[in-house]
């Protein structure tokens, strides 16, 4: 057995040292579009986006990050792309927590328990979501734990556009959570239903089902935003916004 | 192992054979260029002609596409051979009144999940079948109602039908102290969303009895009305792991429909990623397997590999799971010659690491002792539930489609298909360690010898008609029908992916073992639920 703690050792510490210092490695995220100045294509641009994330907002093409499934048409075969961010800090909290008994208190700061609920997602979310279990990411350095089961989970991560057989399995799921209690919804389809929904067979985004406290866009969103997510919800980091230019988040088309 | 070939049995010679057995009851042409054989028949021979391409000239069963004609419905049952024999595909025409189709299960048991898909999804009824009834429909839906129908609007929700809470699960197992002990459909940390039920006496579990597509979204039918570039993004969403695969093979169908000659350099670089995701998905799926063993550093040695793959997917491409590359006619980007190069002299550094991990599992007694002789699948089972992937290979059975209905330029690439004997999870570990490996090996041959031109082709016309792309995804065999109708709009997209396949068979392998061994049978056949539900 000794020959596997000597190559334990021998790999050395791999971790990401986000939040305390900025994760620069390549290719750990896949950017966003960012919105812009409209220099006469708007048109053009906003109907290259298959979901409707682009939109002409004043002088502006404004993105919803909610409906953004990185499909990389506003960036590439087009004139003038939009630009593209490579950062990953893109959790957004979308609900005030007034409430005293919904609030998670110090405590959980550096003690929050996950429970992951697969509602129809396509297996590259459920991926991201695993890699902030392992070596690279490694959650447990910043007090955050994996639990199988949903009665001990502070925190319900919800990826995939919530099928309607996953209905009521993720309202089960959800009931069990003691209180209080926050959902994060992971990834452009428990959003918006991203390119699947809402349809008969999805209830497009887990806000229609149960109430989401924070979003983490991206198709997926990367390891680095779903923890930034994860300290969101526990206050470590301030919130992102929905849309870019964040100027143009109160004029939304879609709600 | 491949079955011995009978030398006399080519694509070529098939019109003349059938010909001569079932004179005017069938129609038979052949389309040498595409290497395809069509016969057309009543559903009365239908069974009859299955068998004879099943049984005796061993073509292996690849999808049943079932499409609903204003007028008529068409079955069509797409078979595929070895090494020249291309594929065969049986069409049968049914009146709208008709609704009884026989069976073809019995015969050949690869057919089972499709003719029950079609039984829910259409409502068509398949004589003899041994069980239909709800599949991938749920309790709540409600009974004579069918999706796939064209009638069938896709954006209205469903009237959900009330569940009987008295309804119990058959059981089989009637000894003693026997019971059921339900698992999922949310369990453990990361599993994607299944219901299995174990008939169990206590340790032993004696049967698994899986129930499936939780995640069905319909993508089959939410695609259909909608243009190529809009179901181009589903192909790679419904089962991320294996984006660049599937976009892949949606990518050939429409581009044999539109008649498009994909330029050569974007046919090496559709390989060298198609490669690259596979040597991503094998890593993933050890690392899978080691931490379903609680092998704690190997877990973590693989996974460290798995993120700097991603992290290199992402670095060259801009997507860590390569979506956004494929477009049809070719790829959305060019890459520079030397970035590739280097991105060969990467995944050898990779490879060398993997093959220090191989080296040290395959000496760690505790870690074998938990896979061999584990959910064992013999080459018989494969055969009859036509298995796929590196899981059919575990077994001895090898039929990749790169090497036989070689696609993208793969007939121009020198790689070997692993193979093992013993079927169990230890063969199937090896098999994905011996099939990393040739993908590293291949992106290293693509990387130094790519043509020079365009990544894409420069027309492409908006046409009808129909066409199947296929490609040999991470996980085994995937075949994507398209039709696209007179507006140039998607008509109909069937998608048979290899975790349909291979869920099939699971239960094959989860028959009499020790309850602690559940995890372990699934790592090791490493499916994705995504890609099965669709
Ligand atoms: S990358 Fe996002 S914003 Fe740009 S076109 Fe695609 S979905 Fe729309």
């Amino acid at each position: 057995m000794n020959k596997w703690v000597l190559k334990g050792l021998k790999t050395g510490i791999k971790t990401t040292l986000y939040p305390d210092k900025e994760e620069t490695s390549p290719g750990i995220s896949p950017g966003l579009p960012q919105g812009k100045q409209t220099m006469g294509d708007e048109a053009q641009v906003v109907s290259r986006c298959p979901t409707q994330a682009l939109n002409h907002i004043k002088d502006m093409i404004s993105v919803d990050y909610r409906r953004c499934i990185h499909c990389f048409r506003c960036l590439r075969g087009i004139h003038n792309p939009v630009d593209w961010d490579k950062g990953y800090e893109w959790a957004v909290s979308i609900k005030e927590i007034d409430d005293a008994s919904r609030m998670l208190g110090k405590a959980f700061d550096h003690s929050l328990h996950i429970r992951f609920v697969d509602g129809g997602a396509c297996g590259a979310c459920i991926s991201e979501i695993e890699q902030i279990n392992k070596p690279y990411y490694n959650i447990h350095r910043l007090g955050f734990f994996i639990t199988p089961t949903p009665r001990e989970a502070d925190v319900l991560l919800v990826a995939g556009p919530v099928t309607d057989h996953m209905r009521l399995p993720i309202e089960k799921a959800y009931d069990a959570m003691p209180a209080p209690k926050r959902v994060i919804a992971i990834g452009t389809c428990a959003i918006s239903g991203g390119i699947f929904g809402p349809s008969f067979a999805s209830e497009g985004g887990i806000s229609n089902l149960i109430p989401a406290d924070i979003v983490v866009p991206g198709c997926p969103p990367p390891p680095l935003s779903i923890i930034h997510g994860l300290l969101l919800v526990v206050s470590r980091k301030p919130s992102a916004s929905l849309t870019s230019p964040k100027s143009t988040e109160g004029e939304r088309p879609h709600d | 192992m491949e079955e011995p070939l009978n030398k006399t049995v080519k694509l070529i010679n098939l019109p003349e054979t059938i010909a001569s057995r079932w004179h005017s009851k069938v129609r038979v042409s052949l389309y040498p260029e595409k290497f395809i054989c069509l016969i057309e028949c009543n559903t009365d021979v239908l069974v009859e002609v299955c068998n004879w391409l099943f049984s005796e000239l061993r073509y292996r069963f690849a999808s049943l596409v079932v499409e609903d004609q204003p007028e008529k419905w068409l079955l069509r049952y797409i078979f595929y051979g070895a090494l020249e024999r291309g594929q065969v595909h049986i069409l049968c025409q049914l009146s709208k009144t008709e609704k009884i189709v026989p069976s073809i299960s019995n015969v050949i048991h690869a057919a089972d999940w499709h003719e029950r898909e079609a039984e829910d999804l259409f409502g068509l009824a398949f004589e003899e079948h041994p069980r239909l009834g709800d599949f991938i429909l749920h309790e709540e839906w409600p009974e004579g109602v069918n999706p796939m129908r064209t009638e069938f609007d896709s954006l209205k929700p469903y009237v959900h039908r009330e569940v009987d809470p008295e309804w119990k699960p058959v059981r089989i197992v009637q000894t003693p102290g026997a019971f059921m002990m339900p698992i999922g459909p949310v369990y453990s940390d990361f599993a994607e969303s299944a219901h299995f039920l174990l008939e169990t006496v206590g340790e032993d579990v004696i049967r698994t009895i899986p129930r499936l597509f939780y995640k069905y979204r319909g993508v089959e039918k939410i695609a259909e009305r909608k243009s190529v570039e809009h179901v181009i993004l589903l192909a790679e969403r419904f089962s991320g792991t294996s984006a660049f695969a599937h976009s892949l093979a949606f990518c050939q169908a429409v581009e044999d429909i539109a008649g498009v000659e994909v330029p050569e350099r974007a046919k090496s670089l559709r390989i060298l990623m198609a490669e690259l995701e596979r040597f991503r998905h094998h890593i993933a799926a050890i690392a899978g397997i080691c931490s379903s063993t609680a092998m704690a550093v190997p877990t973590s040695q693989a996974s460290i590999l798995e993120e700097e793959l991603l992290r290199l997917s992402c670095a060259l491409t801009g997507h860590r799971y390569l979506f956004g590359l494929n477009i049809p006619g070719g790829l959305s980007i060019d890459f520079d010659n030397d970035i590739l190069k280097n991105l060969a002299a990467t995944i050898n550094d990779v490879l060398q690491k993997l093959s220090e991990l191989k080296e040290m599992l395959c000496f760690s007694s505790s870690f074998l002792d938990r896979l061999e002789e584990v959910g064992t699948i013999s080459r018989e089972q494969a055969v009859s539930y036509g298995l796929v992937g590196p899981i059919a290979r575990a077994s001895n059975m090898i039929r990749d489609l790169r090497k036989v209905l070689p696609y993208s330029g793969y007939e121009k690439v020198d790689f070997i298909v692993p193979c093992e004997q013993e079927g169990d999870g230890y063969a199937r570990l090896r098999v994905l360690f011996s099939e990393a490996e040739q993908s590293a090996q291949i992106i290293n041959q693509v990387a130094f010898s790519l043509p020079s031109g365009p990544v894409v082709s420069p027309v492409f016309p908006i046409v009808h008609g129909s066409s199947l792309g296929w490609v040999e995804a991470p996980r085994g065999a995937a075949f994507h029908w398209v039709r696209l109708g007179e507006d140039g709009k998607v008509a109909r997209y069937r998608l048979t992916t290899p975790s349909f396949t291979n869920w099939h068979g699971f239960h094959l392998a989860a028959e009499d073992f020790a309850f602690q061994d559940f995890p372990i049978i699934m790592a090791t056949f490493g499916l994705s639920n995504a890609e099965c539900y669709r």
